[in-house]
């Protein structure tokens, strides 16, 4: 059952050092302000999972809380490499992360299996591909029916998971539109789930399959206007591509990423991100 | 006819007309991006054009930044969620051409976009396969674009992110990998398809202007001809307006996010 807390509530009641967690979302909804709070409140030894771990992750991974990530693209998307992810895989700073690296067909089937309820996913995957080398945790499985080899991994079950949504409404059902990513497989995998939303309103009132999450399936809602900065909200404000050019420069160096995190993270509450969005408004740009 | 072209423009320009209007094509970000969209907007305007993110049918009016720009669902017929784009429409044998860029490439079409070293202890970390490992298995063909350098075409890549033909002949058949795999490879300088028996990529037309030399020197494997080489046409008006237009509108819609730092 869902509860109305601010973010900082609804991370300390949740998240715990050491979880297994996941900010999920596909290029759009990234809850960026879930992240920073994370941030914030220091909660380490963390594993985080995610398809596309992008700035955010680059983030958790720089500041020291990641013990091990999972996932299948560790890239700043259309702009290049995530510096920090390498400055920890390449030279060991601030600590050397273990990785578990699958592709995105296989990360996409391991959070529905997990939504599921099963113990594994099940598909045809990684043919030829040598990341069934590296991870273990790559299987053959031959069909019972016809004999075909198909591949298998564990199913996700992350303890938290932290989605970004457009709107909730005052019971807390999740209405999302536009990109869905795997958001919905997350939440229905995880143990606890906390959603940031740009607007809570009295009534949903949309199309009838928008309302992707009811109020019973997750743990939190903290209302935080622009929570996905510098990644979009369909309807609300566009992907501040500028600000991803940007971070492939502050995250370059290490001396230049602590102290814009310092800055920016740090001495900063959720209330920001509805600055930063200010000039992103979907209809002032057309 | 038109001479003044960058190699840039001719190689996205050569990957276009590989596409037909029938074809649903599962776009990789960068050339292949404007590659497909070129084509969408000259010769094949009924391109079914998908992307990772869940968007089927995309018909972005600039070319996206990332492959999940909200142009591509704004544009789009219908968009999925990412879990049925891989299970119902890559995994379900419905994408006819998987389009991939590649950091390292060899000479059978396999591609490494993993790790420049040793996995474990890699020189350069590059972001992984995403959806590239299933795409190369599960579309019934596989283009690649890529600019030629001695880096990016090598004798042997450091880590197999994406089969193409193995080791070469029925490798993949061996396998039990049943779509065709890379039957095509547009560079900045030619046009490369693989040997019927051995599945090396052979050039099969050369780019105006381009040499054998040229072709040669940007390339770490010895490079093999087709016994009728080609000289690719160039860029006809139409095309290289229409790729210039879509950079200039895309560039445009870029610095109008800029001013808002």
């Amino acid at each position: 059952m869902t509860k109305f807390l601010s973010l900082e509530e609804g991370v300390r009641e949740n998240l715990k050092p050491g979880n297994q967690v996941c900010f999920e979302g596909f290029t759009h909804l990234i809850p960026h302000a879930s992240a920073h709070e994370v941030i914030r409140q220091k909660i380490g030894s963390l594993t985080i999972v995610r398809m596309t771990p992008d700035v955010i992750y680059d983030q958790l991974i720089g500041m020291g809380l990641v013990k091990k990530m999972i996932f299948s693209y560790a890239g700043n998307p259309g702009v290049g490499l995530l510096r920090r992810f390498r400055d920890s895989v390449e030279n060991g700073w601030p600590n050397k992360i273990e990785i578990e690296e699958h592709s995105h067909s296989a990360m996409a089937h391991a959070y529905e299996a997990g939504a599921a309820g099963l113990p594994c996913a099940i598909f045809r995957g990684y043919m030829g591909a040598e990341l069934r080398e590296v991870n273990s945790n790559i299987k053959e499985v031959t069909c019972p029916f016809t004999g075909e080899e198909l591949t298998a991994i564990p199913a996700l079950n992350p303890d938290v998971a932290f989605i970004h949504a457009q709107k909730a409404d005052k019971k807390g059902n999740v209405l999302i539109e536009g990109i869905l990513g795997v958001q919905k497989e997350a939440v229905l995998a995880s143990k606890r789930s906390i959603v940031t939303v740009e607007e809570i309103v009295e009534k949903l009132d949309c199309h009838p399959n928008t309302t992707i999450l009811p109020y019973w399936t997750t743990s939190a809602i903290c209302h935080v206007p622009g929570g996905a900065h510098p990644s979009y909200a369909r309807g609300y404000y566009k992907r501040d591509n500028a600000n991803y050019i940007e971070w492939d420069k502050i995250a370059s160096d290490r001396a230049t990423f602590l102290s814009w995190m310092q800055e920016n993270v740090i001495k900063v509450s959720p209330k920001i991100f509805q600055n930063r969005i200010k000039n992103l408004k979907e209809d002032e740009n057309e | 006819m038109n001479n003044n072209y960058s190699p840039d423009e001719m190689m996205t320009i050569v990957a276009s007309r590989a596409l037909k209007n029938d074809d649903v094509c599962f776009v990789g970000i960068g050339a292949p991006s404007a590659a497909c969209n070129i084509a969408r907007l000259t010769h094949a305007p009924d391109i079914t054009l998908i992307y990772e993110s869940g968007t089927i049918g995309t018909a972005p009016n600039i070319l996206p930044l990332s492959i999940g720009d909200g142009e591509l669902c704004e544009t789009a017929l219908t968009t999925v969620s990412v879990p049925e784009m891989f299970r119902y429409w890559l995994q379900g044998g419905r994408i006819t051409i998987g389009f991939l860029g590649a950091a390292q490439l060899d000479k059978f079409g396999n591609i490494n976009t993993t790790v420049i070293g040793d996995y474990s202890g890699p020189k350069t970390r590059l972001p992984g396969g995403g959806g590239a490992p299933e795409i190369a298995s599960s579309a019934k063909q596989v283009y690649i674009t890529m600019k030629q350098s001695l880096r990016g075409m090598v004798e042997k890549i450091d880590f197999f992110t994406s089969f193409g033909h193995g080791s070469g002949g029925n490798e993949r058949k061996s396998r039990n990998i049943n779509t065709e795999g890379p039957s095509l490879l547009i560079t900045d300088l030619a046009i490369w398809k693989p040997d019927p028996i051995s599945k090396e990529f052979t050039v099969h037309s050369l780019h105006t202007g381009v040499s054998k030399e040229m072709v040669q020197d940007s390339c770490g494997w010895k490079v093999k001809y087709s016994d009728n080489i080609e000289v690719t046409e160039p860029p006809t008006e139409l095309e290289l307006k229409t790729l210039r237009d879509l950079k200039e509108r895309t560039k445009i819609a870029n610095s109008r996010k800029d001013i808002n730092l």
